[in-house]
């Protein structure tokens, strides 16, 4: 792939118009007879910082960088052609491997669109239920971007304590759902089965080990001056650029912007029921990033403790036919996944298949400011960056 | 080495003594760290178990893997300058051999006898980044190059700091030869008291402190693991090394581990001596022969608990960037080294 001219935008701040200069001034560089290169470094798409396949075209100046993007499509799977030749039922299967470490989550935005569509809602168990796994693959999530964080940092240890307490968490959607990564569990007008029994009880005891966790991880990695040397200050995304790129979820918090879906929008699950704190930080930086998603992970065990507390009885599936037609019309349901915002619009023509449907995917959008953010930093900032942004390839590409 | 246990050896046998000690004082250290910390004490830390199935707790794990090293292709870029490619590991591993060359371990059990042997073990020391750069530029690959030049900036930062260290060590013995800073530190006495020695860690606090730092950063171990720097640089200036090739590199980082401990213990914990008034001994000469037995293991075990902080540090902490290694070089651990030397100058002269 060949280098493109970036466009100067008409209005640059001044820390964007000091690097487009200096980016400028290392293509002039090219050019002079006495060659000093810069050089250009490609980042993946086989490469550990990047878990996946993304691929980052960096120009350096020395250990530098002038210029960065990103390029991604290295692991496109077609998921929103894909479901156009599948059945409504057919497509959580699919899109639970978009984000596939917090796997159920996704699933639940799709089955609300549908169900908006069809104009039935689940039944108070299903909802509530719903939310609990929906924050358990949040903790499952998360608590393995704690752990990564300190390995893309040289610390190799936390990753292993966060390896051992997501066990836990997905045991727990193993023994709901019967699947540790794509449970796949979801269907349109409630959930495939009811909770298993002693389920509760031992929700309970995995969510103390959880803030446990977070508790170990808070004095071991965010306490350690060397962590925080390398994390603040570094790669600040003010509130006003956050808005402008789109970022969602814990990268918008830590920007200082109160927004929140589980808070903020009416959608049939039970977040409206419990009492929680959506957590900003003023910063901006990498580290507020990366203590936004910690206070998250808290948050989300105690969300899921209220919850269990307060599950109402009933049926798990509202009465829908056996073989499910939606009614023509379109849809957009989003919620806040662990990565951000993710919503589907679902078109039905009233087939037994979407007609179209547009994922929107949290890491997509947060991906887009790296141009912009990796511009004038340290080749090792790249990768805390790119550690405390957050993503997941299967969320870039789809 | 003339005489071991009063037994005169022949000039042959010396050199096959010596060519055989100088192989199990960088092999046998080097076995049993990665063994003991590498596969069993980070495994106990990050509650895993390690490897289990090649021999009792996976004790012979180490030769599987050299088996498997040996095993391998030996890849070389095509882009590669081979000849410096080749050469590179072999000189990073032969500064090793150089530095255990003047680590005394007894009375008479040692390789040579340098009058300056400390400044010595420092020169030599620096050779691994003559391999490392080498490395890095002949490997034909941008993050190869990135690491070699990293490394090259580190290892010239930090040996600074560690010759500043060791100097004050010099300074309290009074002299170069690493036997006598031995022989200083277990025939002294602290305050009166000659019933532990005078081992320089006490005195020289500082001094070790600085000394360990930077032979951590001299180690390329984290949190001054930027040259190798596996999340960024993807093992930095060994990136495009293989096979045999690699077991070369992975043997001489963690020999000079173990050889960097080793200089640590000779000069802070007293090397291989017990204090000389525990058994009556006045100076080097009434040193019990036996000493020549006893002495490596001495030498073995302190080096044991000076690798043991080298890597609880390195499994613990992440790591910094390169700028933030420079300062923390020049403007912290210089100056704290320079006001050491000062103020043992000072004492030295005051008592």
């Amino acid at each position: 792939m060949t280098i493109l001219n970036d466009p100067v935008p008409a209005k640059l701040g001044n820390r964007q118009q000091l690097s487009y200069i200096a980016s400028q001034a290392a293509d002039a560089r090219l050019n002079v007879e006495l060659e000093t290169e810069g050089m250009t470094l490609n980042i993946g798409p086989q490469h550990p910082a990047t878990h996946g396949t993304l691929r980052i075209i960096a120009r350096l100046d020395g250990e530098q960088v002038v210029w960065a993007e990103p390029s991604c499509g290295y692991m496109h799977r077609g998921y929103e052609k894909l479901t156009e030749v599948r059945t409504f039922p057919q497509v959580t299967s699919l899109v639970n491997r978009i984000d596939w470490l917090g796997s159920f989550a996704n699933e639940v935005p799709f089955i609300l669109a549908a169900e908006k569509l069809m104009n039935v809602e689940a039944p108070p168990r299903a909802q509530w239920i719903r939310t609990i796994l929906f924050e358990l693959s949040r903790i499952a999530n998360v608590s393995l971007f704690l752990g990564d964080l300190g390995v893309q940092m040289g610390a190799i240890t936390p990753v292993f304590l966060a390896f051992r307490d997501r066990e836990y968490v997905l045991n727990l959607i193993e023994s709901a759902t019967g699947g540790r990564f794509h449970p796949n569990f979801d269907r349109i007008g409630g959930l495939k089965d009811d909770l298993p029994a002693g389920w509760i009880d031992e929700t309970k005891v995995v969510m103390k080990k959880l803030r446990n966790f977070c508790d170990e991880i808070e004095t071991l990695l965010f306490g350690n001056e060397i962590f925080q040397s390398r994390t603040r200050g570094i790669g600040v995304i003010p509130r006003d650029v956050a808005l402008q790129y789109g970022l969602s979820g814990a990268n918008l918090r830590a920007s200082g912007v109160d927004w929140d879906l589980r808070r903020d929008q009416t959608i049939p699950l039970a977040y409206d029921k419990v009492d929680f704190k959506v957590w900003t930080h003023p910063d901006g930086d990498s580290f507020a990033r990366c203590w936004i998603r910690l206070q998250e992970t808290r948050e989300a065990t105690k969300i899921v403790d209220q919850l269990l507390d307060g599950i109402p009885s009933g049926p798990v599936m509202a009465k829908v036919p056996k073989i499910i037609k939606v009614p023509e019309g379109e849809a957009w349901v989003s919620t806040e996944n662990p990565l951000g915002e993710m919503g589907y619009y679902v078109v039905s023509r009233g087939d037994l298949g979407p007609f179209r449907v547009k994922i929107r995917s949290a890491s997509f959008n947060n991906i887009s400011i790296t141009p912009w953010l990796l511009r004038g930093v340290y080749v090792p900032d790249i990768i805390t960056i790119l550690a405390s942004l957050y993503f997941i390839l299967g969320d870039i590409d789809r | 080495m003339n005489s071991l246990l009063s037994v005169v050896i022949p000039y042959w046998g010396q050199s096959l003594l010596r060519v055989l000690g100088g192989l199990v004082a960088v092999l046998l250290p080097a076995g049993t760290i990665v063994y003991v910390f590498l596969f069993k004490m980070m495994s106990f830390m990050q509650s895993r178990l390690g490897p289990m199935e090649a021999g009792p707790q996976g004790s012979l794990q180490l030769f599987a893997e050299v088996g498997k090293w040996l095993q391998k292709e030996d890849i070389q870029p095509t882009n590669a300058d081979k000849p410096v490619f080749k050469m590179a590991p072999i000189i990073v591993l032969m500064s090793t051999f150089l530095l255990v060359v003047v680590v005394p371990f007894g009375p008479d059990a040692w390789f040579t006898n340098l009058e300056t042997g400390i400044f010595y073990a420092l020169a030599v020391s620096s050779i691994s980044v003559l391999g490392i750069l080498m490395a890095g530029w002949s490997s034909a690959n941008k993050y190869s190059l990135l690491g070699g030049l990293r490394a090259a900036g580190q290892l010239i930062a930090y040996e600074l700091p560690m010759v500043l260290a060791v100097m004050g060590v010099v300074i309290q013995a009074g002299t170069m030869n690493l036997q006598q800073i031995v022989v200083a530190q277990n025939a002294g006495s602290m305050f009166g008291i000659n019933t532990f020695g005078n081992p320089y860690v006490i005195t020289q606090f500082v001094g070790f402190f600085v000394f360990m730092i930077a032979i951590q950063a001299e180690l390329t171990q984290a949190p001054f693991d930027m040259p190798i720097a596996e999340s960024e640089l993807v093992s930095g200036y060994m990136t495009e090394y293989s096979g045999f090739r690699f077991l070369i590199f992975f043997i001489g980082e963690f020999a000079t581990a173990g050889v960097f401990a080793m200089i640590a213990s000779t000069l802070f914990l007293g090397g291989w001596g017990v204090p000389f008034s525990w058994f009556g001994w006045t100076s080097m000469d009434s040193v019990s022969n036996w000493m020549n037995i006893v002495g490596p293991l001495i030498v073995f075990t302190k080096m044991m608990v000076l690798t043991f902080l080298i890597m609880w540090v390195r499994f613990t902490y992440p790591r910094f960037r390169e700028d933030q290694l420079q300062r923390f070089a020049w403007k912290v651990l210089i100056p704290v080294s320079l006001v050491n030397i000062m103020l043992t100058a000072v004492l030295k002269v005051m008592f």
